[in-house]
Order: C-alpha cells, then sequence, then structure tokens
C-alpha cells in the first residue's frame, strides 16, 4: 500500500502564545508534530506493517521543519517529503495549503492519506476534506478506528461522541480523531536509523507553481490576546455558607434557578 | 447589490440543532435587509422545521429529501448541496461549526475554489467585508479574519451568536427541490449512540464537568443530579475519561469538545491547560476544588476551596427547596 501521512508542526501544547506587532512570536517555542498527526503517523505505520507497502510523510513548512519529520522517520516511517515555502510565500491559508498538495500528489499513485482531525493552532480541520474533494477521493473525518481489507475500509468515525460504523472503498483520505490509537515514542535505533533515510526537499517552483498560483483567499487582520479574566472570588465560609452563596450567585447573578 | 445568504440548517435525530437559528442571526448581522434562503436536507417530510426556520428569521426555506439524506455522507451532501448554491448564486454561506458543518464545508470551499473562514465565533461588518473573530491556538489567542474575494463562506461555533426571538408572525415560503444522487460510496452501516439523554453538550447553556477528584464512575451521579436540576448537560476532563469514570464522549479540552456555555461549574478539575483550551471562554465559570493552588481558579469566577462529595450533594438539596416540586 502506498500511505502518506500528511504532517504539520505546531506549538508545543504547554507554550504561552506571545503575540509581537500583530504576529504569534515564535522566536521562545518549542515545536512539536501536530498530535493529532501523530495519531496519522502512528496509524499508518501499524497499516504498513500489517499490509507492506510505504509510508511517506509530507510537511509544508520552512528549514526547522526537518525536526518533525524526521521524528516521524524514526517513529518508522519509510520517507519524507519537505515542501520549503520559506523563502516564496509570505502567508498563505488553507486554500494555499492545499493548491501545493495538489500539485504534489498529481503524479503520486495513492492508497491511503492520512492527516490530522485538526491542527492545534489554526485548528481549522480544512485541509484533509479540501484536498480529497481535489484529488477526486472519498474521505472520512474523526476516524477512531481503520481496519483494510483488500480494496476497502472499515471506519469507525466519531461524531461529537457517537460513533458511526462505515465501510468505503479505497483510495481515501482519512483524518484522526483522538483515541484512535497511542502514538509510540521513538526508540533509540529508530532515531539513529531515521538519520539515513530519505528526506526529499521541494520548493512550490519545482511543483510548477508560483506565487500567485497558491495566493490565499483569506487574510488574518488582527491577532490578539484574550482579556486577562479579572480575580475571581472565592467563595469563604463552612460548607452550608459557601452552598448558601452559591445559590444567590446561581439564581441573582447566573439566572438558571 | 442585493445580498442573498444562504444558511445550511442541520437535524440532529428529529430536531432542528439551535446552530441552525443562531446562523440565521449571523446572517442577519451581516446584512439585516439580506434575504436569508435556508436548506434544510433529509431523508423525511420538513415542512416543520422549515417553518420553523422561518419563525427564527429566514426568508425562504429549501427542503431537499432523499432517502441518501438519512445519514451524513460528504458524497451525498455533497451532491444535494452543491446544485443549490449554483442556482442560489449566494453573496455568503454560514452554517454550524458541528460534525456535519466542519465535514462539509471544507469540500464544498474545495471544488469552489472558496475562502472558508472556520469555527468563528462572532462578526461584524467593516464596509463592504465581513470581519469574523475565531479562537486559534486552543482559545490560547484570538484572530479576525477575512475573505479576500468571493463569497463569504464561514462556519460558526455553536452557543456564540445568540439567535432571534421566536416569532410566529413570521412568515415565508418553503420549496421543495429535486435533486439526484448517485454513486455514494461511503456505506453507513451502524451507529453506535453514546449520548446519554437530555442535553447535548455541545449546545448545552448549562454544564457540570468532573475531573479525576470526582473518583469513580459512581462519583460523577450528583454531577448528573446537578446538571438535570440546572437544566444542563454533564462534561468530564480528560484524565476522568481515561480513568474510565466516564465516556469519552463527555470530554471537554484541546482534544475533546470546546464548549462555550453560559455556565460552567468544574468540579474536581485541576485545570490543565489542554482542559482550559475547551472551555475558559464560559461565561461564568464556578470551580470546587480541594486543592486551593488548582490551577481552575485562575480562570474561575466563582471558587470554592472544599470537597465536591460535600458541597455538590449540599447544593442540590438547596436547589430542590427552591424549585417548585
Amino acid at each position: 500500500m502506498n500511505i502518506y501521512v500528511l504532517l504539520k508542526k505546531t506549538f508545543d501544547t504547554e507554550d504561552k502564545i506571545v503575540i509581537t506587532d500583530g504576529m504569534i512570536d515564535e522566536d521562545d517555542a518549542e515545536f512539536i508534530i501536530n498530535p493529532y498527526d501523530e495519531y496519522a503517523v502512528e496509524e499508518a505505520i501499524v497499516l504498513r506493517d500489517e499490509h507492506g507497502g510505504e509510508v511517506t510523510v509530507v510537511t509544508i513548512g520552512d528549514m526547522d521543519s526537518e525536526k518533525q519529520l524526521r521524528t516521524a522517520l524514526a517513529m518508522g516511517a519509510d520517507k519524507a517529503v519537505l515542501i520549503n515555502t520559506e523563502d516564496d510565500l509570505e502567508d498563505g491559508d488553507q486554500y494555499t495549503t492545499v493548491r501545493i498538495l495538489e500539485e504534489f500528489f498529481q503524479d503520486k499513485d495513492v492508497d491511503l492519506i492520512l492527516a490530522g482531525n485538526v491542527a492545534i493552532d489554526e485548528a481549522s480541520g480544512q485541509v484533509g476534506p479540501r484536498l480529497a474533494e481535489k484529488l477526486g477521493i472519498n474521505y472520512v473525518t474523526t476516524i477512531v478506528d481503520i481496519e483494510i481489507d483488500d480494496d476497502t475500509a472499515q471506519i469507525e468515525k466519531d461524531v461529537e461522541g457517537d460513533v458511526e460504523k462505515i465501510e468505503i472503498p479505497l483510495p481515501l483520505l482519512v483524518t484522526c480523531q483522538q483515541g484512535l490509537n497511542e502514538p509510540r515514542y521513538p526508540s533509540l535505533p529508530g532515531i539513529m536509523k531515521a538519520k539515513s533515510k530519505p528526506l526529499e526537499e521541494l520548493e512550490i517552483d519545482d511543483l510548477d507553481l508560483d506565487e500567485d498560483d497558491v495566493e490565499a483567499k483569506t487574510e488574518t487582520i488582527e491577532r490578539f490576546l484574550p482579556e486577562e479574566k479579572q480575580a475571581g472570588e472565592m467563595i469563604e465560609g463552612d460548607v452550608e455558607e459557601q452552598v448558601e452563596k452559591l445559590v444567590a450567585i446561581l439564581r441573582d447573578e447566573v439566572k438558571v434557578l | 447589490m442585493s445580498e442573498k445568504i444562504l444558511v445550511i440548517g442541520e437535524l440532529q435525530g428529529d430536531q432542528l440543532r439551535n446552530v441552525s437559528f443562531e446562523a440565521i442571526a449571523a446572517a442577519k448581522k451581516i446584512n439585516e435587509d439580506a434575504e436569508v434562503v435556508a436548506l434544510l436536507l433529509s431523508d423525511s417530510p420538513l415542512e416543520d422545521h422549515a417553518q420553523e426556520m422561518i419563525y427564527y428569521g429566514a426568508n425562504r426555506v429549501i427542503t431537499i429529501t432523499h432517502e441518501q439524506l438519512k445519514h451524513y455522507t460528504p458524497e451525498g451532501y455533497g451532491q444535494a448541496v452543491l446544485p443549490v448554491i449554483e442556482a442560489e448564486n449566494p453573496t455568503a454561506i454560514l452554517m454550524g461549526h458541528t460534525a456535519i458543518g466542519k465535514d462539509i464545508t471544507p469540500k464544498i470551499a474545495g471544488r469552489l475554489d472558496l475562502g472558508l473562514i472556520s469555527d468563528a465565533i462572532d462578526l461584524e461588518v467593516d464596509g463592504d467585508r465581513v470581519v469574523f473573530t475565531r479562537p486559534i491556538y486552543s482559545g490560547k489567542a484570538f484572530e479576525k479574519k477575512v475573505i479576500k474575494d468571493g463569497l463569504t463562506f464561514a462556519t460558526i461555533r455553536p452557543n456564540n451568536i445568540k439567535s432571534l426571538d421566536r416569532d410566529e408572525s413570521l412568515s415565508g415560503t418553503v420549496e421543495t427541490k429535486e435533486v439526484d444522487i448517485k454513486d455514494v460510496k461511503t456505506i453507513i452501516k451502524e451507529v453506535i449512540t453514546k449520548k446519554t439523554e437530555g442535553v447535548d453538550l455541545s449546545e448545552a447553556s448549562v454544564v457540570v464537568a468532573g475531573g479525576r477528584g470526582v473518583k469513580s464512575a459512581d462519583g460523577f451521579k450528583p454531577l448528573y443530579e446537578l446538571a438535570d436540576l440546572l437544566g444542563g448537560a454533564v462534561g468530564a476532563t480528560r484524565g476522568a475519561a481515561d480513568a474510565e469514570y466516564c465516556d469519552y464522549s463527555l470530554q471537554i479540552g484541546q482534544t475533546g469538545k470546546v464548549i462555550t456555555p453560559d455556565l460552567y461549574i468544574a468540579c474536581g478539575i485541576s485545570g490543565a491547560i489542554q482542559h482550559l483550551a475547551g472551555m475558559s471562554n464560559s461565561k461564568v465559570i464556578i470551580a470546587i476544588n480541594k486543592d486551593p493552588d488548582a490551577n481552575i481558579f485562575s480562570v474561575a469566577d466563582y471558587g470554592i476551596v472544599g470537597d465536591l462529595f460535600e458541597v455538590v450533594p449540599q447544593l442540590i438539596n438547596e436547589i430542590k427547596q427552591l424549585l417548585p416540586s
């Protein structure tokens, strides 16, 4: 099976967000593989081990994205592709990303593409379904289980807590939801091996695209932090007094009683 | 140019979801004088639901009934929605940011090469463009975003834009549209409903949530009772779901649901940053925790340092005495 994983690097979930001159300040940030994309890498490796074939991890990013790709290779992916847009693109949106990926996949023979349900930074969840539409293949988002038998996938999809059991033919794009698996940590031999695995670097020029072809359809005009919340009020006293005050708050302020 | 805004409504079981009405309100916020055309899809008759959409402000409703629309599939819905967009040629499209909204809107945007703004919590009009506000970095920051050209297209997060008051004096037209839906390869074999009866967590105005401090599945019982009394839903942290005190469908946070209720009561929740990402924009937060240094108190409007197993049952008793039996 030819399995591809779409990967994005994101801020570490614990990092504090700082905005400088209207932009998210990335100077002191730690970057990780988007947690939902880790589920995708893990599942791709499991499916390859079961069915044979090859796992290729693809990212759009900059020089530093090599680190996250090497991590995916250390987990067990076979090949990596970095589409480096650092010199060509100021900013982009989901249209931009999908336009580039569409071109990348043009000459690829694909059985399965796995992506994260959302990236935890922009959290639009658009790239997976948009790309599937462009490639003319089916998709299922927020999957929590997948089994493949010949050319058919049996999938369990999370639908806001409910589970749908779905049967769908390959080729297919899926986006991964929490609960699909527990991503492995790279082993030391895995990390050593990853250093010599193929990592191809492309620029949009190599895909016969120029800046105008991938111009974003949307524009962010402002970024801001939430207002500092005023320190809350601690309700003092013994339990009776605390509950009495709480009831007053529910009745008079929140008006739920 | 007169504006025409297409609102794609959504049913859950045989009920219209509130976010469908909120999307109508969002459309009116873009332009009070716009013609709001609502679209409803199902495998069963939709006349009553269409009428409801009109009472909430839609000027016209298009209904599509087809056996392939019993369950949502991207292929089935795509074949139903795209011809409507083509025929109506709207200036804007709005839908709820729900499981279905998240799934179908990128397909439409991909097909028509449109910009799409997902998960908006507010909007304002600035000259001839619509500026949407949406959370980024799990709610640790926000961005204001516009569509540069082409039609306005966005999904809105439930419970953030207030629906208009239901008004039975409003009238509008309802038309049924025939569509051809074929070659659907996605087969929905079974739907396992894990949702508990009662209020939907993503749309609940009151949420009572438990963390590891609830200690067991039994420990969640008073939380359910309190939620019932307040007409709300129960939620949980990842820790509580991991420990199998409750189902993952209740999980709130970075992985899990992101909710914005009017009232959030956090019981035995420490307040890990991943959990705060799912609930910190709630309008009023009350936290009950034994540990005075728990991080949850940093976002709480009211805090009680105490044992939830004492506080919650007493609170239930007090509320019961207030409510007419």
